[in-house]
């Protein structure tokens, strides 16, 4: 089952096409990491899949062919917006109690049991609270839903990073007890790899990569060489980008397993992580990993 | 209790004890303790692992790394339980994945088995290397660290070398089995 699927989705505000062309096959039971620079369309692909914005083109589905939005969309997925919205004047026991009221599916004992965990008062008032605990509460009331989806803009961006740290512990805790798929957008690079597994990047509306982080680390390597050497590379590689000083070169190349053709070239191929990977696709926003036939573009000319 | 005065700050706990005795054991996994659903079963381990996230090695590799390392130190013992993948989670904030991974390799190599339901445990201790072998080892490094110095590196020169000779060697497919043979063994 594909938690989300899009095809030629896009969403157009006026003239301006926020998302374009996307196309996404994501696969039950991952933490998926959704990057890119602001402005990319990250919030909007989210909202899409939540159904708080209804395509302009193409079409989405989630859960495996539900329409975002419907009614067995809204209790099997889980939505925490920017900033984790909360009623600031209610106190913690009256927001479980609405959250309660509000959804079909609600395991109180569940909820009121992890804010007894977190020692947060159940008579404080949503407002009082620090940042941290009123992004822990907001996941509270996410995962007290019981999702299958939990869809997240943003949820680091506020939070210091011992309370990162516990958000995200929290999260992926569910995961490991429920086998709930995770969908984050983040702007956070470093330590990644350590919580996604599979990683989306958008550029400028556009998907530019998409896939399991382990095997998009597998499929890449940085090959260092001497910049003379460069025209003896074989034909066919793909290089997303290139790094070049007088005397030696780095190009970070799609090469597959194989990273012999580079060495023949008198190339070294070292593994690259994660951050360096998603950074040198966003400089080339013409570069793209995607799974399939189509996802074998690039350039074999060098950018400069 | 015997062996708590080598335990590394890498590993809290290094209780040896019996099969009645780890009941008792309530070792803090995570800031509580582990799930008070599961009472005292919750945070009992043998070891607890820590990420470098500069060492630029994969999460997945420092878990099995650590387990090798402490099966060489002795804080695991065939037949210790390996942290519950929820525990470790929990305490790294790290995928569980990574985890189900690292002790998927394990089981590869041949080190620990899965038992569903009750967890992973450790299997035995293939690849030791015994101390006057390491010795031995050690010597012949030392000599060939004279020789490079003798030659006019400097330590920095020294270690650069040894590192991407290593690198090389260990990349090679033809290289020697222990690292390489559970490389399939991915859970997606």
């Amino acid at each position: 089952m594909n938690i989300i699927e899009a095809s030629g989705l896009g969403r157009r505000y006026r003239r301006v096409w926020a998302l374009r062309d996307c196309t996404l096959a994501i696969p039950a039971g991952h933490v998926v990491a959704l990057v890119g620079p602001s402005g990319s369309g990250k919030t909007t692909l989210l909202e899409l899949a939540v159904g708080l914005r209804v395509p302009s083109a193409g079409r989405l589905s989630v859960l495996g062919g539900v329409a975002p939005g419907s009614i067995p969309a809204l209790s099997r997925v889980a939505f925490v917006a920017q900033d984790a919205p909360l009623y600031r004047q209610l106190s913690v026991a009256d927001t479980l109690r609405l959250a309660g009221h509000l959804n079909d599916r609600w395991d109180h004992q569940w909820a009121r049991q992890r804010v007894a965990e977190l020692a947060v008062p159940f008579s404080a008032k949503l407002g009082a609270l620090s940042s941290g605990t009123q992004a822990q509460l907001a996941l509270t009331v996410a995962l007290g839903r019981r999702p299958e989806l939990l869809i997240l803009d943003e949820p680091l961006a506020r939070l210091d990073p011992l309370a990162r740290h516990e958000f995200l512990a929290a999260v992926l805790e569910a995961v490991a007890t429920d086998g709930l798929s995770v969908v984050f957008s983040s702007h956070l690079l470093a330590e990644l790899d350590r919580v996604a597994d599979y990683l989306v990047v958008l550029s400028e509306g556009h998907v530019q990569v998409a896939g399991e982080i382990d095997s998009l680390v597998a499929g890449h390597r940085m090959l260092v060489g001497r910049t003379d050497h460069v025209d003896l590379l074989p034909a066919g590689l793909s290089i997303v980008s290139a790094q070049r000083a007088d005397q030696q070169t780095r190009l970070l190349a799609r090469c597959g397993d194989d990273p012999r053709p580079a060495a023949a070239a008198g190339f070294r191929a070292e593994p690259v992580g994660v951050e360096e990977l998603v950074l040198a696709y966003l400089r080339q926003p013409d570069a793209t990993a995607l799974p399939g036939p189509s996802g074998t573009t690039g350039s074999r000319e060098v950018p400069a | 209790m015997n062996g708590m005065g080598k335990v590394a700050p890498i590993f809290s706990g290094g209780w040896r004890r019996g099969p009645t005795a780890q009941y008792h054991i309530t070792m803090g996994i995570g800031k509580d303790g582990g799930d008070p659903e599961h009472g005292a079963e919750a945070g009992r381990a043998a070891i607890r692992f820590r990420l470098d996230p500069a060492s630029g090695v994969p999460p997945y590799l420092q878990v099995v790394q650590q387990v090798q390392q402490a099966l060489r130190l002795g804080y695991l013992r065939q037949g210790d339980q390996l942290p519950r993948v929820k525990d470790v989670v929990a305490e790294l904030a790290i995928n569980p994945n990574t985890v189900l991974k690292a002790y998927k390799e394990l089981e590869h190599l041949g080190i620990a088995s899965g038992h569903p339901g009750l967890g992973t445990f450790v299997d035995g201790t293939p690849g030791t290397v015994g101390l006057p072998e390491l010795d031995r080892l050690r010597q012949q490094l030392v000599a060939w660290l004279r020789s490079a110095q003798a030659a006019g590196l400097d330590e920095q020169t020294t270690n650069a070398l040894f590192a991407a000779a290593t690198r090389e060697f260990y990349a090679r497919p033809s290289a020697p089995p222990s690292r390489r043979r559970g490389r399939g063994g991915v859970v997606a």
